[in-house]
This record gives structure tokens, sequence and C-alpha cells, in this order.
């Protein structure tokens, strides 16, 4: 206990809310239901804020390097005297920072809902599933504990699975909240055995103790863990690579990311809080907890590199394809991500080799603001145009300013244009992967000048292209409660990189001094700036060239469209391969061995009861006359056979 | 003069004995076979009060079980009149063969 404890009711009052909001929000609170999200979260904000405002400038520095605290811990669930599970609050730069993120983040959702979602039968619903989201995004962040991140992990699951299932009507809704929700279970199943590898070696399921057991590279626990092999890779490195499965899954990192695109079927306002901005960095979050692991383990750190940047490129070369303006967004984000992960992955621990992890970080904290805020203003586009699709739009900046000016910001923040916040958190990471590996960085490289081009691409076809030909705008841009967050977000996006990210979050809690080099910054600026250029030729007036092009590009153009065919793979594994080998005799199994089993069982009870159920006449005297035929029974018995 | 032997007592008490299980067998109206009942109960206080006299002729034991079989087939009837007088309100009979509705 300390004067921290108070961060207790960051996560609590958003659990207070769902649970409010859950069991009366339909009934009684119907219109005050919004009011009453908003509220609690605003209190939520503000005392992250405080957290944040006492952690970085007042007390969390000891001799120039930040502290861990442990600002709440108790023991839920004891399993032998050093093992337990327990629940507490962790200070350390990332949980801060991630507290600020999660609450501002779903703060601007919760008040860009009350216009968006104005009028829905469910209001109340949405706003207490929104709270339970925010609870376990908060809740997860916070974690002291592998097991308690575990808990909060699969809790932010759900609360997405019925954030995307929502519109529960439509069935692409549910079967993409579905998909959601199994794609991420086979991947928290990965999670899940790492943890056990990970707890079992260290024989602490604690953070701390965790993290300082196996880095100690003379300690008994990493000499067993590393020296033991498996499949010819030490355990070590299966535990991580497992732990990593599960961070994929829920980032959406190749090849796990088919879910991602698909639950955008959800309202608009929470994709921007769960699938852009808070949850899907759970896995970078995850992976940077666990970094001093990692960074011991050079093979799980290649693993989380290459697959970082295998999802960063696919996700931009898909989303240059797509005309769904939500699934342009989804598959940017999926980049952004493959970025953080590249990041983290050629990173090392501490020092100036710990660049890649707070570029990594710093680019979570931008990527937030600037995606949250597309995805807000493709709400506000989709409200006003009733269609996700790009051929539906354009020619919108006139009816809607306050959107057009905000997106073009996050646009130019995520293409990486000075002084935009995107830039500098991407500049970080391009100098961490130059430094680190070559062809990452080349790589890295040509994505951010495709990132640039699929974002003015997306940018053009909404605000410019045509004449605006919307017939019902009659609510024109859409209520203050919608403006408000996109202009909030809308000048973080542009202010959030000038803030000295490096002296606040970096791997070993000692700032690190970093500066703009411009002749570096060159190529990446260079890169973008041809992007938008690109897109504006092929998008900003309605022409022919943009079929041109994609004919030129033939099948390669259209296996993109088609997303790689990675979801055709995944149905021909599953129905194909899984269904007719293990689901059919597995079946057959059930109905024929198992229930014919069942069923021979309750056939034979009942023709046995069949038989003899004529002795129950209710005749007294029949009962009388077997009472005394037993009688007579036992005493011959007892007389001529046990005398 | 001579006592009278015991097994004259036994033959009464077993003719007694099974008078009452053919009534109790026989009989459809639960008065009568109440009244079975009581006589096959009688059966038994009279084997007892025989033994007791032939065997252990110091001790009173049996003539104590004897008075508390009394005493328990009162009650016995009591209770017994009571249902069927319960029978009668509910059945306006008081025949056995009517009411067998706890069957299978």
């Amino acid at each position: 206990m300390n004067h921290y404890s108070y961060i207790a009711l960051i996560p609590l009052l958003p659990l207070a809310t769902f649970v409010i909001l859950g069991l009366f929000g339909r009934k009684y609170l119907k219109t005050f239901s919004g009011t009453i999200g908003v509220a609690s979260l605003l209190i939520s904000t503000l005392l992250s804020l405080q957290v944040a405002y006492n952690y970085f400038l007042v007390d969390g520095k000891v001799n120039g390097v930040y502290q861990q605290i442990i600002a709440l811990k108790y023991t839920w669930l004891q399993f032998s005297p050093n093992v337990s599970i327990d629940l507490g609050i962790i200070l350390d730069p990332i949980s801060v920072m991630m507290l600020v993120v999660v609450s501002f983040v779903s703060l601007m959702v919760h008040i860009f809902s009350l216009g968006y979602m104005k009028g829905e039968e469910r209001f109340a619903t949405y706003y207490s599933f929104l709270s339970l989201f925010t609870f376990s995004m908060l809740g997860l962040v916070i974690s002291t504990n592998i097991f308690q991140i575990y808990m909060f992990w699969e809790l932010v699951g759900v609360s997405s699975f019925l954030l995307i299932g929502y519109y529960f009507e439509k069935p692409s809704a549910v079967a993409a909240s579905k998909k959601a929700f199994i794609v991420t279970r086979f991947a928290d199943l990965g999670f899940l055995i790492g943890i056990l590898i990970l707890s079992f070696h260290a024989q602490t399921l604690d953070f701390e103790t965790l993290i300082a057991r196996l880095t100690d590279t003379h300690s008994t626990y990493f000499t067993a863990i590393s020296t033991a092999t498996f499949l010819g890779a030490s355990v070590l490195t299966w535990g991580l690579a497992l732990v990593f499965i599960g961070g994929a899954g829920k980032s959406a990192m190749f090849p796990f990311h088919i879910w991602l695109p698909d639950a955008m079927e959800g309202p608009t306002p929470v994709s921007a809080l769960i699938h852009a901005a808070t949850m899907v960095v759970a896995g970078v979050y995850l992976v940077a907890r666990l970094f001093p692991i990692f960074s011991v383990d050079e093979f799980a750190l290649q693993i989380v590199t290459y697959v970082g940047l295998v999802s960063a490129f696919i996700a931009a070369i898909i989303a240059c394809t797509q005309t769904d303006i939500k699934r342009v967004l989804a598959y940017s984000t999926m980049s952004q991500i493959g970025y953080m992960m590249f990041a983290l992955g050629v990173a090392k621990q501490g020092g100036e080799e710990g660049l890649g992890y707070m570029g990594s970080m710093f680019h979570l904290f931008t990527h937030a603001f600037f995606k949250s805020l597309l995805f807000l203003g493709a709400g506000a586009v989709i409200h006003l145009v009733h269609s996700n699709d790009m051929k539906d739009m354009g020619g919108l900046r006139k009816l809607m300013p306050i959107t057009h000016l905000s997106f073009l910001i996050a646009c130019l923040a995520i293409a990486g244009i000075p002084p935009f916040a995107g830039f500098f958190s991407k500049e970080e990471i391009l100098l961490a992967a130059f430094n680190a590996n070559k062809l990452v960085y080349g790589v890295a490289l040509f994505t951010s000048g495709l990132t640039a081009f699929y974002m003015f691409r997306l940018y053009y076809s909404i605000f410019w292209s045509k004449e605006a030909h919307v017939h019902d705008a009659h609510h024109g841009e859409g209520t203050w409660s919608m403006k408000l967050p996109l202009i909030i977000l809308g000048i973080m996006a542009a202010v959030a990189g000038f803030i000295p990210f490096s002296h606040f979050v970096t791997s070993d809690g000692a700032a690190l001094e970093t500066h703009i080099d411009y002749v570096f910054s060159a190529a990446p600026v260079l890169f973008g700036v041809i992007g938008i250029l690109l897109a504006a030729v092929l998008y900003k007036k309605q022409n022919a060239k943009p079929e041109a092009v994609a004919a030129s590009f033939g099948g390669f153009y259209k296996s993109a469209y088609k997303k790689f065919y990675i979801d055709e793979v995944y149905l021909f594994v599953t129905k194909k391969i899984i269904f007719n080998l293990i689901g059919r005799p597995a079946a057959w199994f059930d109905k024929n061995i198992v229930d014919g089993f069942m069923n021979l069982l309750a056939t034979v009870t009942a023709k046995i009861s069949g038989l003899i159920k004529g002795m129950q006449s209710g005749k007294v005297q029949n009962y009388t006359l077997y009472f005394f035929g037993g009688i007579v029974a036992l005493a011959m018995l007892f007389i001529y056979v046990w005398k | 003069m001579s006592e009278v032997p015991v097994t004259h007592i036994l033959f009464l008490s077993t003719a007694l004995f099974f008078i009452g299980m053919y009534g109790l067998f026989t009989r459809r109206n639960m008065i009568t076979m109440l009244m079975a009942v009581e006589l096959i109960l009688n059966s038994v206080n009279i084997n007892f009060v025989a033994f007791n006299k032939f065997l252990y002729p110091g001790k009173l034991d049996g003539v104590f079980f004897t008075i508390f079989i009394i005493t328990i087939a009162a009650a016995e009837a009591a209770v017994a009149i009571a249902i069927i007088i319960n029978l009668y309100r509910s059945h306006n009979s008081i025949d056995v063969e009517g009411a067998e509705e706890l069957k299978y």
C-alpha cells in the first residue's frame, strides 16, 4: 500500500459502469447511459493523467532511472509457498503510458459514440460493453503477474467479441465475431502453454521475479531453461515463441491477422477503440513487458522481427487494393503494428541499443491517436454516407470541414510527414532498423512509402475525387459530441510527436538522448512524399488511371485484392482437412460409439422395468402377499439352509 | 388337575394366525382387514404368554411383551381407523379394490 493505491479506481470505475448499465441500463437508465459512461471514464482519464504526472515528473525517477513501483498487490490464489497468482498494479513507464493512452482514447470514443450511436435500441448495452472493454484493457496494462495479464487478456477478447457482434441481426457480424474469437483463442492457447513453460522453469508467475530469474544468465533457472532443448530450439525460445503467438493473435500479426479486417463489422467507434488503438497493441505491450527475457534470446527476437516485418509489408500491399474504407484502415493498423513488432525485434536491452524498444512504444503512443482519429473520421463519413465503400464517397470536404481537416492531419501523421506525430516515432523505428539490420530497414522504408500511398488514396477518394452526391445529408457533419473528439485527437496527432518520449519510456528506464538526423530523415520523408504524390495523381480527380495501373499489375493486383487468398487457405485447411480427417471421424465416433453405449444402457433399463412394473399393481393385498412371501422365504432360509 | 399341554396352545395360536391371514387376503373391506390384523397380533400374544409360562416360569418378560403389543395394537387401530375414514371421504367407500391409484 502506498499513495498510488488510488490507481485501483481507474479500472474499477468502468467496471462499476459496466455492472450498473448492464443490470439497469436498458430499463431505467436508457437516456442517461451515455452520460454515465462518459462521466465515469472522464474521472478515470483524469486519474490516469494524474498518475502519469506523478510518475513521470514527480517521484518515478530514482537516480535518473524510472523505477518499477508495485502500487498494490494482493495474493489471490496460493499454489505453493513460491507460486501464487496475484492481483496487483504495476507502475513502470510503459504501463503508465498505456494507462493514459487507453483511458484517453476510450474517453474520446465514448464521447463520439454519444452522437454516433444515438437512437440505437441497445444504447445502454453498447455503453456497458464499452465499459467492460475499458476495464479489461486497463486491468491488462497494470498487471503484475503473467496470469493476471492472461485473465484480462481473455476478458478483452470477450468484450471484443461482444462488440464486434453488436449488430447481431446481421449474419456477417455474427460470423466476424465468431471468427475473431476463435482465431484469437487458437493463439491464446499458445500463450497459455508459453506461460506454463516459462513459469514452470522460473517457479513463479510474478513478472518482476520471472524477469529477474530468466535474465540472470548465471542463475540455475536460466541454465535449466536454456540448456533443455525441444525439436532443436531451447525451451526458453519455445516458451517465448509461444507467448509471442498469443501476442501475435491479439495484435493481428501474420498469419493470425485474418480476424482483424472482418472485425470491422462492429460499430465504427468500437473499431477505433479496440481494433485500432488499444486491444490490438496488447500483443506489442506483452512483448515489451517481457522484453528483458526476449532480449536474451536472439532467436525469439528474430521471430518477432520477421513476423512483424512480413505483417507490415503484406498488410500495406493489401491495403492499397481494398475499397471498403474500414478495411483499408484495418490493414493499415496491421501494418503499423507490424512496425512496432519488428522495432521491438531489432532492439536490445538498455542504452542506445534499446532505441527500437523506445521507438516501438513511441509509435504505439502516437499511432493510438492518429489511428483512432482515422477511424472516428471514417465513422463520421459512414454516418453521413451510410456506406463503407469508397466508391460511394467523394467530394466530401465541403460537407464536413472538421472531419476533412482532422482526417488530413491523421493521414499526414501516419504517412510520416514532419512535423506530425507519426514522423517522429517512425523515424526512431527506422533508425533502429537501420542500425540493426539493413534488410529490415529496406522493407520498412518501402512499406512507409506504401503507407503514404494507400492513406492518401483513401483520403482523396473520400474527400476529393468527384462531386458529392449525398442525398440525405440532413444531419450534416454530426453533433458536437462527434466533432469534439475529432478536434482533440487531431491536435494530439499533430503535436504528440514533440513529447520528449525517449526521456520517459526506454527499455531500462534511463533517459535516452535522441535527435532528428535530417540526412537520415530525408529518405523516409521522400518515400512518403512520393507515395502522396502518386496517390494525388491517381485519385485526386476521377479518372481511368487507377484501373490502368491495376490492370498492369495483373494477377498480382488480383491476389492482393483477394488478400493473398489467406482466408481461403484457412478455409481449405479447416473445412477440407480438419473437418474431413478429424471432425467427421470424431462425429461418427461420438454418434455411434459414445451415444450408442448410452442408448444401450437406457434401452436395457427400460426393458427390464417394463417387465417388472406389473408388480406395482396398487393393490394393498398384493403387497401384503409379497411381504408374507418374503417372510416365509426368509424363514425357510434360516430354518433349513443356514441352521 | 392336569395342565393344558403347550401343543394345544400352539395349535390355537397357529390357527388364529392363519385365520387372520386368510381374512387379510380375502376380505376387501378395510375394517375387516383391520380385524384380521388384530387376530394375527393376538396369536403372537398367545405365543408369548405360553412360552413364558413353559420355558421361564420365574420371569415375566413374555407377559410384558404381550402388554406392550396390546398397547401398540390399540394405537395402530386408531391410526388405521383414521386412514379408513380418510379413504371413505375421498373414495366414498372403504373397499381396497377401489383404492389403487398408486400403481406404476
